[in-house]
């Protein structure tokens, strides 16, 4: 075992986060705490990559493990990573710093609490990233609610309080009975290790209750319809980055819990849930799409869209398919990415006009031509157009569904022309047409910063969409083993039967 | 000649107890010194518990006293909290006040009976214990005289809790009846499975040590004696009883009853569940912090009797984690409203805290931790003392139990993020003063760091906490 590369991923931001909550805040410290968070975000970023670097995508095995007696007799520390969950590792390391770039014009007032707050964030997250133990998982899950609430709480809009509230407890109520069910499982197995379980299997009898736990815990998290409600809010009452972090990384923990805990530890009850995922996700798709449509709140809007978004990664998941899941995974990094683009675009004349109300935009192509592109990439990779990274990952999951029945892939591709629907009729609202107020003919255009942080966004949203490989090449060898395990444990349970 | 050394510690603290009055006496104007001598003396007998190997299992006094493992550490647990308690206390019982010499040498009476209570092995002694403690209380209740609720709380307590006594009488005497012994060895011995004289007795103690823990439906009491009691009685009433209550609880249902646990397990889980949620729904309308931090005991200490129903080791060991860790939080959190003071006067409301974190970040992000934790946020230590029972729960395959109380955790984060609301996100007031005592400021910091960091290394406090087996 050489140098704990995942644990310092882990640490480092805990570390500078702490650093920076016992430093003494002068009037210029501001600054000093904010380089000193960008600083340890990067090198984050830059040991991410290096871990990328060093990843051997090969062996469908985890890698880089590391044990550490916790509980003693109990519990183990235990992280690694596979190809699946090292993607999204890099994703948060690479959104963090943007984050804290971005609260220069943002966030007003309590700079330093806010930086503690992302990078503890980020620590939490690369956690649920790479613990290979369900209580490990569990501590980081739900770590998170903590900084989350006091971003969305202190730093938010209006409605920050309901929303605060309302993410808190929805998040809560779903996780406890994961809790339960991670209980139970130690009790069945005398483990939480797990590598141990993927092995070892949980008796088909179990599998169905354990499911459902898991499934309440990130259905709440995906979110799912019914239980998305929560996410319009907590999007809209949140700070830029705050809403960065939500629809770039948050939600795709519950994504990746589904491809790690359900598909790998419950095999048998996610076949036998697979028509409830689908309609649900279905209904997701199509009806949030249509809510995006009529929304008036730019924020919102992008937060049905994630609702419906999202609705196609659990579509991928569950059709248990090479491409299904590859797409599920390349449309949740694409979505990572595309969202915060988004949100930052927001952000950008949020805090040139101080709404967010569509309407009150319009015709800011002549006055912001810059801003009028890079949205025009956001705009387009949230669509899917071939060429962005939004594309390939919806034509994957697409594929997966195809092979699994057409109907649902029918429905879903009606989503696919919903989502170019409102994106695009966003993007006309505010960008063309007549400029309705004067105060726009005074907004400035991207300053330097902008266009570096959203620059940073369009690269990879346009390399990955004409250049995928290297993402799929990441996960493929790792999914195929996924696979192989649920078709194995399939057949087994109907030779049993 | 019975072994007397293994008692030095009961010993030390009623010379100690009488030569702090005779001090009181003769020397005016002694209360801080006293105060301080408490203090002291209480470390004094922590070093006499300790010099004793603590694996011992000895039965004194024709059987009827008990020093073993689990009365060790409940006695270890109990000593500190009130080494604690005094620390935090010291400048807030001059300020209002009500710093007289009876006031340290009741909290330690009441330390004495406590111990007596942890100890004993017998019904007569386990009642002696219970009073001395209890007749302290009544005193401490209603220590601030001049204040109308303080004496109403004082009166409220002392009426109900002889009702409870009472209670807890009868049983005691229908067990003696139907068994033949007040000793929990004979009483165990002479079990009779069918006797509902003896499930009557079973159930009225189980009324009166409910009371003592205030479980519902015996919790009346709490939130006007923890809200009308001075803060420093309060966080007394807060955490040494339950220990003592706990731990008589544990020897109670454990030795003499084992056999019958199907009679009890029931009205276990009644209680528990009944305290689990009222504690939460009733909490939520609450403006008082006092008051909330009462209904959020019952909660809490029904949590504990989860862990209690079970009828495993592993259930008592998580509710004796439980107790261990609930301490720490409820310090913390007291500590916290030793902080509150503005010109001689001490603010216990939740609108007090408006917008603390502008002015007072450290004292703010400490009340965050610590209300994280009673809510049961990982990875902070009050999810691992829920963890704990929750775990034990599940074993026995209670799981209703286990359900019922997970979403009363849901229910009950919801007003402690009502106060960190409040801390956080709403206008700042004026600022508090800063200068406390350093005692204060010492149990403030152990405790939040206790909270935060327990779970790096959390094996230590299970390892100790494994060697307690009772069945």
């Amino acid at each position: 075992m050489g140098f704990p590369i995942l644990s310092s991923l882990i640490l480092l931001p805990l570390l500078g986060a702490i650093f920076i909550f016992f430093s003494k805040s002068k009037s210029n410290a501001h600054l000093t705490s904010k380089y000193l968070a960008l600083f340890v975000s990067f090198s984050n970023f830059i040991l991410s990559l290096y871990l990328w670097h060093l990843f051997d995508p090969s062996i469908a095995e985890f890698q880089f493990l590391e044990e550490q007696s916790w509980i003693k007799g109990f519990v183990n520390y235990k992280v690694g990573i596979d190809g699946i969950s090292i993607l999204f590792i890099i994703l948060t390391a690479f959104i963090a710093p943007l984050c804290i770039v971005s609260v220069n014009s943002t966030v007003k007032y309590r700079l330093k609490d806010f930086l503690v707050a992302i990078l503890v964030m980020e620590s939490l997250m690369i956690g649920v990233f790479c613990s290979l133990d369900l209580v490990i998982f569990y501590l980081f899950f739900e770590g998170g609610l903590i900084p989350m609430f006091l971003i969305i709480g202190i730093w938010g809009g209006e409605r920050r309080v309901y929303s605060a509230f309302k993410f808190f407890l929805y998040t809560l109520l779903g996780s406890v009975l994961m809790l339960v069910a991670i209980i139970s499982i130690y009790w069945i197995t005398g483990s939480t290790d797990i590598t141990y379980l993927y092995n070892l299997g949980i008796d088909a009898k179990y599998q169905y209750l354990l499911w459902l736990a898991f499934f309440s815990s990130f259905a709440v998290k995906t979110p799912m319809w019914p239980v998305h409600t929560w996410l319009p809010d907590a999007h809209v009452e949140a700070p830029t980055a705050g809403s960065v972090l939500l629809a770039a990384i948050l939600l795709k923990m519950a994504g990746y819990g589904f491809i790690r805990f359900s598909v790998g530890l419950f095999p048998i009850a996610s076949e036998y849930f697979i028509p409830l995922i689908y309609i649900l996700s279905l209904i997701a798709i199509i009806y949030t799409s249509l809510v995006a449509l009529m929304q008036e709140d730019m924020k919102k809007l992008i937060a049905y869209s994630s609702v419906a978004h999202m609705g196609f990664v659990t579509l991928g998941i569950f059709t248990f398919t090479q491409q299904g899941l590859e797409g599920s995974i390349f449309q949740m990094i694409s979505h990572g990415l595309v969202s915060a683009a988004l949100f930052l675009s927001v952000g950008v004349v949020y805090e040139r006009m101080h709404t967010r109300l569509i309407s009150n935009y319009g015709g800011l192509v002549s006055i912001m031509p810059k801003y009028a592109i890079v949205l025009m990439v956001f705009t387009l990779g949230a669509v899917g157009l071939p060429g962005t990274s939004g594309f390939i990952g919806e034509f994957l999951i697409l594929i997966g569904a195809f092979k699994k029945s057409f109907l649902v892939a029918a429905i879903a591709s009606i989503g696919v022309i919903l989502s170019a629907a409102y994106m695009l009729w966003l993007y006309k609202r505010v960008v063309f047409g007549e400029i309705k107020k004067d105060e726009i003919k005074k907004m400035p255009d991207l300053n330097r910063a902008e266009i570096f942080i959203l620059s940073l966004l369009v690269l990879p949203i346009i390399f990955f969409g004409f250049y995928p490989e290297p993402l799929l090449s990441t996960t493929e060898i790792s999914i195929e083993n996924l696979i192989e395990m649920y078709n194995t444990n399939i057949n087994l349970n109907l030779v049993e039967k | 000649m019975i072994n007397l050394n293994f008692i030095y510690s009961e010993i030390f603290l009623c010379l100690a107890i009488m030569l702090f009055l005779l001090i009181g006496v003769f020397k005016k104007n002694s209360s801080y010194l006293i105060y301080n001598l408490s203090i002291l003396s209480l470390f004094g007998c922590l070093a006499l518990i300790f010099s004793f190997p603590i694996n011992i299992s000895v039965e004194l006094f024709n059987n009827s006293y008990k020093i073993d493992y689990l009365s060790t550490y409940m006695k270890i647990l109990l000593i500190l909290s009130g080494i604690f308690v005094l620390l935090s206390s010291s400048k807030y019982i001059q300020i209002i006040k009500i710093n007289k010499i009876e006031y340290p040498i009741l909290i330690l009476s009441s330390v004495v009976g406590m111990m007596v209570m942890i100890s004993s092995n017998d019904l007569i002694l386990f009642y002696i214990g219970l009073e001395l403690q209890s007749l302290s209380l009544y005193v401490l209740a209603s220590f601030n005289r001049d204040n109308i609720l303080s004496s109403e709380s004082g009166l409220k307590y002392f009426v109900l809790s002889a009702l409870s006594s009472g209670l807890l009488l009868y049983g005691c005497s229908l067990i003696y009846g139907f068994s033949g012994s007040t000793n929990f060895n004979l009483i165990s011995e002479n079990m009779n499975q069918n006797s509902y004289g003896v499930t009557f007795g079973v159930v009225f103690i189980i009324t009166g040590l409910a009371f003592k823990i205030s479980a519902v439906p015996f919790h009346m009491w709490a939130p006007d004696v923890y809200e009308g009691s001075p803060t420093s009685v309060t966080i007394f009433f807060a955490i040494l009883p339950k220990i003592a209550a706990l731990a008589v609880f544990i020897r109670i249902l454990y030795v003499p009853f084992l056999n019958i646990i199907d009679q009890w397990q029931i009205i276990i889980v009644f209680l528990s569940i009944a305290s689990m949620l009222f504690g939460a729904i009733a909490a939520i309308g609450q403006k008082n912090l006092k008051r909330l931090i009462a209904y959020s005991s019952i909660g809490h200490m029904g949590y504990a009797l989860a862990g209690l129903s079970t009828g495993t080791n592993l259930g008592i060991q998580s509710s004796i984690t439980y107790i261990s860790i609930y301490l720490f939080m409820n310090l913390a959190f007291f500590c916290c409203l030793f902080m509150l003071r503005r010109d001689e006067k001490y603010f216990e409301n939740i609108e007090d805290l408006s917008g603390l974190s502008k002015n007072h970040p450290i004292l703010s992000f400490s009340l965050l931790i610590v209300l994280f934790s009673l809510a049961g946020i990982p990875p902070l230590v009050g999810f691992f003392a829920k963890f704990y029972i929750f775990t034990a729960v599940v074993e026995q395959s209670m799981y209703s139990l286990a359900i019922i109380g997970l979403l009363s955790t849901v229910i009950a984060a919801f007003y402690y993020l009502r106060i960190i609301k409040v801390i956080y996100f709403d206008p700042e007031k004026e600022i508090y003063e800063k200068n406390h005592s350093i005692g204060l400021k010492i149990s403030l910091a152990f405790s939040t760091i206790f909270i935060l960091f327990y779970f790096i290394y959390p094996s230590p406090l299970i390892e100790i906490i494994e060697k307690i087996n009772i069945i």
